[in-house]
C-alpha cells in the first residue's frame, strides 16, 4: 500500500502488511552525508512472524500474539473494549482521566501537529506516523463502542471504523512508533497531546491486555522490582562494580576513592540511571568526584531499587510506575536523607520530580532536586575550580525532552557549559523546542528484530541532522573532535547508537557524553584528559 | 410568541446546558497527574525561554514567584490572534484568524444588541443617533460591530471550507459535520449580511426582536430574509456547544489544569488529601500483573510483582 493512501477507515483492512516503508523515501542528510545509503530493514524472522503480528509496518518492538480463531479475536475485541471503558472511568484512571478526555474530545484536525513530529517527517511523511493518526482512531472506536447510539452516529457522521482483532493488532504497534517527545502538543492550536493519548493507549494494552513490549515490561519495571535494577544489576553485583569503579578513577585521575552507601541522614541520595554503571561508568565516576571535591554531604542506596533512578513505568503502565518511584520514596525516607538528587537521566527525572509530585505524599514527600541545578551550584559558585581552556573543543548540547520540555529545566546546564566550553554552540531549535534523540519512551533501549534500524533511521533520523548542521563544515572534518552533551542515559544510548549507524566517529570525530565529564575534564584538581576521546563506546 | 422565538430560546436553553455538561466533565474530573508543559507563562523571569521553579537550588525552600501579567498577556494574544497557530501553521491562520476575531466582533455585536434590547423595552429609551450618549453610542458601535463580525466571520469560514476541501489530508481527519459547521457559518453570515443591509441596516428590528426575547412580548418579523437570518442564528447558537465548535470551554481547561498546571504539591495539602482518598478507590484493571479488586494504595505498595 502506498505511504500516503491510508485511511483511518482502513485501519483494520485484512491485508498481511498495511504499509511497507521504503529506505528510498527517506529524507536525505546534510553534508558529509548526502550520499549515505541506508540499510534495508532486515525482516523479521520466519519463526517470529509465525507467532506475532507485524502487520502494521512490518516493524516489530512490541509483540502482540498473532491470533487465527474467531472466538479468540472476538474475546481480544471485547478485553479490549472493556479496558476503553476502564481507561475512560473515574476509578480506573483518575490519573491521567482529565488530560486524558481534554485531549481526546478537542482536536479540530488542522493536522499542525504532523508538522512538528520528528518521526512523521524523517519517514519520508508516512501518514500512519502522523500523531493524529493513532489519535483519530481511538476517537472513532469511542465515539462507536462507547457512546449510545453509536453505531448510527457513525455511520451518519461518515466517520464509521470497523473494531477486529486486525484493528486493534496494529494500533498496539502504532503507539508504539511515537517517542512520547509532545512537541506535537506544543504546537497544537488546542492544547491537544497527541503523546498523551498515545501513552493512554500503551496502558490499555498493558493494563488490560497484558501485552507491552519486553524490555519495558518483563526486563524492565518487572526486573527492576524483582533483582533491584532493570539491567538486572543485584546489590552485591552493584558492590563489585563499584570496587572497580573506585579503581578507575584511580587510574583515570590519580585520586583516591571510595564510594559512600546507605549513610543515614546524608544531605543528598543521589539517584543514577544503572545503564550508567554498566555502560558509562565514567558518568557515576564523575559524580563521585565532583559532589566530593565540592564537599557535599552525599550517598548512594545500596537497596533493591534505590541505586536504579529507571522507571519505564512511566512510558506504558501506571501500576508499574507508582510500584517503582514508591520504592525510591521508601528508600530516600528511610535513609533520612534532606533531598534526592536525580543524575543524568531524563525520563527519571519526570518520573521522579514531575509525576512523582503526586504520588511521593505524606511522610514520603522527600524533596527532589535534578543534578543539573546541583552542577550548576557548584561551578557558577566555584566550589570547584576550573580551566575551560581544556575543553576548547566544539560542544553541543542535546536537551533531553522529559528534562526540558516537561519540567522547563533549560539555563542551568547552559550556563554551566558557557562557562566551561569556550566552543560551545546550541542545535537548532533547541529548549523547549528540541527535538527528541528518537529513543524516548523507551526506544532506546529497544535493541531487538528490526526495530533498531527503525529508531536509527527514522525516530533519530532528525537528532543526527541536527547533530551534524551543529558543526561548520570545517568543524565536521575528523581532524576535528567534537562533542554532543546530553545529560540524559537513554538519549546517550540513543545518541551512541546513531553515531555507531552513521559511522560518526569514524567520518566526523563525535563523541557524545554527559555534562559531568565536561565538567570534570575541565577541573583544575583532576588530571588531564578525563574524557577519553580515543575509547568510543 | 411567535415560532421563531421558540425556536431562539430552545437554541439557547441547548446551547446553556450542553456548554454546562462540558464544563461539569472537565471540572469534575479527579485530581489527575501532573502533566504540564513548557513555556509556562506565569513563570516569572523564565518564561521567555521556558524555564521552571524546577531550575532553582532547593527549590521547595524558595518563594514562587508568579507573573500573572505574563500570562494574561498570552491568553490575550492567543485568545484575540490565535497566536499558536499563527507561529505554526500560518495557511490555517490566514482563514482561522479572520474567522475568529469576527466571531468576537459578533459576540460583540450581540451583546449590543441586547443592551440595546433592554434600553428599549426596560428603561423607554430609543437607541437611535438622535438619543443620549449612552443609547446612541450603543447604536453607532452595533452597525460596525454587525457588519464587521458577520463579513470576517463569513470570510474566515468560507476560507477554512476552502482548505479542508481542498487539502487531501484534511479530507481523512475531518468528518462531514465539519464540513457542515462551516458552510453553516458562512450561509448564515451571508444571509444575516443579506438581510441586514436589504431590511435592516442600523439593526432596529434585531433590537427590537431581542428585547421582546428579553420581555416575553411576541414579535413578528417583517419578511423571509430577516426569519431566516434569525432563524440561522438560532442554529447556530445550539449547534456551537453540541459540537467541537466550542472548544473554548476544552481549551480553557487545557491550558489552566494541564499545560500550565505547575502547582507542586506539599505535605497536608489539599492536592495531597484528594490524592490518598483516590488511593482508595479500586482497580479494575484485568492483566495478570495488576491484582485486580484490590485498592490503588494496595496494588501499587505490594512487596513484589506478585502475579495473581
Amino acid at each position: 500500500m502506498k505511504k500516503n493512501d491510508i485511511d483511518v477507515k482502513e485501519f483494520g483492512k485484512k491485508v498481511d502488511q498495511l504499509f511497507e516503508l521504503n529506505v528510498e523515501d527517506l529524507p536525505k542528510l546534510p553534508y558529509p552525508y548526502e550520499d549515505w545509503v541506508d540499510k534495508v530493514y532486515p525482516d523479521v524472522s520466519e519463526a517470529r512472524k509465525e507467532s506475532t503480528d507485524i502487520s502494521l509496518d512490518g516493524i516489530l518492538n512490541v509483540a502482540v500474539p498473532k491470533i487465527e480463531d474467531a472466538e479468540e479475536k472476538a474475546k481480544m475485541v471485547a478485553n479490549f473494549l472493556e479496558g476503553l471503558k476502564k481507561l475512560l472511568s473515574k476509578e480506573d484512571n483518575w490519573t491521567f482521566l482529565k488530560p486524558f478526555l481534554l485531549s481526546l474530545d478537542n482536536c479540530v484536525g488542522c493536522n499542525t501537529c504532523s508538522g512538528a513530529c520528528p518521526v512523521f517527517e524523517e519517514s519520508g511523511e508516512v501518514d500512519i506516523y502522523r500523531p493524529l493518526f493513532r489519535s483519530e482512531i481511538l476517537r472513532r472506536i469511542i465515539k462507536k463502542y462507547n457512546s449510545p447510539m453509536g453505531t448510527i452516529t457513525a455511520k451518519i457522521s461518515g466517520h464509521d471504523i470497523e473494531l477486529n482483532w486486525e484493528l486493534i493488532a496494529r494500533l498496539a504497534q502504532l503507539a508504539y512508533r511515537c517517542t512520547l517527545c509532545r512537541r506535537c502538543a506544543q504546537t497544537c492550536p488546542m492544547g491537544v497531546d497527541n503523546g498523551l493519548i498515545s501513552r493512554e493507549i500503551r496502558k490499555l494494552f498493558s493494563m488490560e491486555l497484558g501485552i507491552s513490549p519486553q524490555e519495558l515490561h518483563e526486563d524492565g519495571t518487572i526486573k527492576q522490582l524483582e533483582t533491584g535494577s532493570s539491567t538486572g544489576l543485584s546489590p552485591v553485583a552493584l558492590m563489585d562494580l563499584m570496587e572497580f569503579a573506585e579503581e578507575d578513577i584511580t587510574d583515570r585521575t590519580g585520586l583516591e576513592h571510595k564510594f559512600p552507601f546507605d549513610k543515614s541522614g546524608a544531605d543528598i541520595l543521589l539517584i543514577h540511571n544503572a545503564g550508567e554503571f554498566l555502560s558509562w561508568p565514567e558518568n557515576l565516576e564523575a559524580f563521585a568526584i565532583l559532589f566530593d571535591i565540592a564537599g557535599l554531604s552525599w550517598t548512594l542506596s545500596s537497596e533493591q531499587v534505590g541505586y536504579d533512578s529507571v522507571n519505564y513505568g512511566l512510558f506504558y503502565d501506571d501500576a508499574q510506575y507508582a510500584k517503582v518511584t514508591l520504592k525510591h520514596a521508601e528508600i530516600a525516607k528511610k535513609l533520612g536523607v534532606r533531598k534526592v538528587v536525580l543524575g543524568e537521566c531524563g525520563h527519571a527525572h519526570k518520573a521522579t520530580m514531575a509525576i512523582g509530585d503526586k504520588v511521593w505524599v505524606g511522610e514520603s514527600n522527600i524533596p527532589r532536586e535534578s543534578c543539573l541545578v546541583t552542577m550548576e551550584d557548584i561551578v557558577m559558585n566555584e566550589k570547584v575550580m576550573v580551566d575551560p581552556e581544556r575543553n576548547n573543543f566544539p560542544v553541543t548540547y542535546h536537551d533531553p525532552c522529559n528534562v526540558t520540555r516537561s519540567m522547563g529545566i533549560v539555563e542551568p546546564q547552559r550556563r554551566v557549559l558557557r562557562k566551561i566550553c569556550p566552543q560551545f554552540r546550541e542545535m537548532t531549535p533547541h529548549g523547549v523546542d528540541n527535538y527528541c534523540c528518537g529513543g524516548g519512551s523507551g526506544f532506546a533501549i529497544m535493541q531487538s528484530h528490526n526495530f533498531p534500524e527503525w529508531k536509527l533511521q527514522i525516530s533519530g533520523r532528525k537528532k543526527f541532522r541536527q547533530i551534524l548542521e551543529a558543526f561548520t563544515k570545517e568543524e565536521l572534518d575528523p581532524g576535528v573532535r567534537k562533542y554532543v552533551c546530553a545529560p540524559c542515559s537513554n538519549c546517550k544510548g540513543q545518541i551512541r547508537d546513531l553515531l555507531t549507524y552513521y559511522e560518526a566517529w569514524d567520518r566526523c570525530q563525535i563523541l557524545y557524553g554527559g555534562l559531568v565529564e565536561l565538567i570534570i575534564n575541565c577541573m583544575v584538581d583532576v588530571r588531564e584528559g578525563y574524557i577519553e576521546w580515543d575509547d568510543f563506546h | 410568541m411567535t415560532g421563531i422565538q421558540l425556536f431562539t430560546y430552545f437554541a439557547f436553553l441547548v446551547a446553556f446546558i450542553a456548554i454546562l455538561r462540558k464544563v461539569l466533565r472537565y471540572a469534575t474530573a479527579p485530581e489527575s497527574m501532573r502533566w504540564e508543559l513548557y513555556p509556562v507563562p506565569h513563570e516569572k523571569g523564565r518564561a521567555e525561554y521556558g524555564g521552571s521553579y524546577f531550575e532553582e537550588l532547593d527549590w521547595w525552600t524558595k518563594e514562587r514567584e508568579t507573573d500573572l501579567f505574563n500570562e494574561l498577556k498570552e491568553m490575550f494574544s492567543e485568545i484575540v490572534f490565535l497566536k499558536g497557530i499563527f507561529h505554526h501553521n500560518k495557511k490555517v491562520w490566514n482563514s482561522s484568524f479572520p474567522f475568529h476575531f469576527g466571531l468576537y466582533m459578533t459576540i460583540g455585536w450581540l451583546v449590543l444588541l441586547m443592551t440595546g434590547g433592554i434600553l428599549e423595552a426596560f428603561f423607554g429609551m430609543t437607541v437611535d443617533s438622535q438619543g443620549g450618549f449612552f443609547s446612541t453610542a450603543v447604536y453607532y458601535l452595533t452597525i460596525p460591530l454587525g457588519f464587521g463580525g458577520l463579513a470576517l466571520a463569513g470570510l474566515g469560514a468560507f476560507g477554512l471550507f476552502i482548505w479542508r476541501s481542498t487539502d487531501k489530508t484534511q479530507k481523512k481527519f475531518n468528518a462531514p459535520i465539519d464540513f457542515f459547521n462551516l458552510i453553516a457559518f458562512t450561509v448564515t453570515a451571508a444571509v444575516a449580511l443579506a438581510a441586514s443591509i436589504m431590511y435592516d441596516p442600523t439593526f432596529s428590528f434585531l433590537r427590537s426582536y431581542t428585547g421582546s426575547l428579553l420581555t416575553f412580548s411576541a414579535i413578528s418579523s417583517p419578511n423571509v430574509l430577516l426569519t431566516a437570518e434569525i432563524i440561522l442564528l438560532a442554529f447556530l447558537t445550539l449547534l456551537i456547544p453540541i459540537t467541537k465548535m466550542s472548544h473554548f470551554v476544552a481549551k480553557y481547561f487545557l491550558y489552566h489544569s494541564v499545560r500550565w498546571n505547575d502547582q507542586n504539591n506539599e505535605r497536608g495539602s489539599k492536592i495531597e488529601k484528594n490524592i490518598l482518598e483516590l488511593l482508595n478507590k479500586q482497580v479494575g484493571w484485568s492483566a495478570d500483573h495488576i491484582r485486580t479488586g484490590k485498592t490503588w494504595g494496595e496494588v501499587i505498595t505490594e512487596p513484589k510483582n506478585e502475579e495473581k
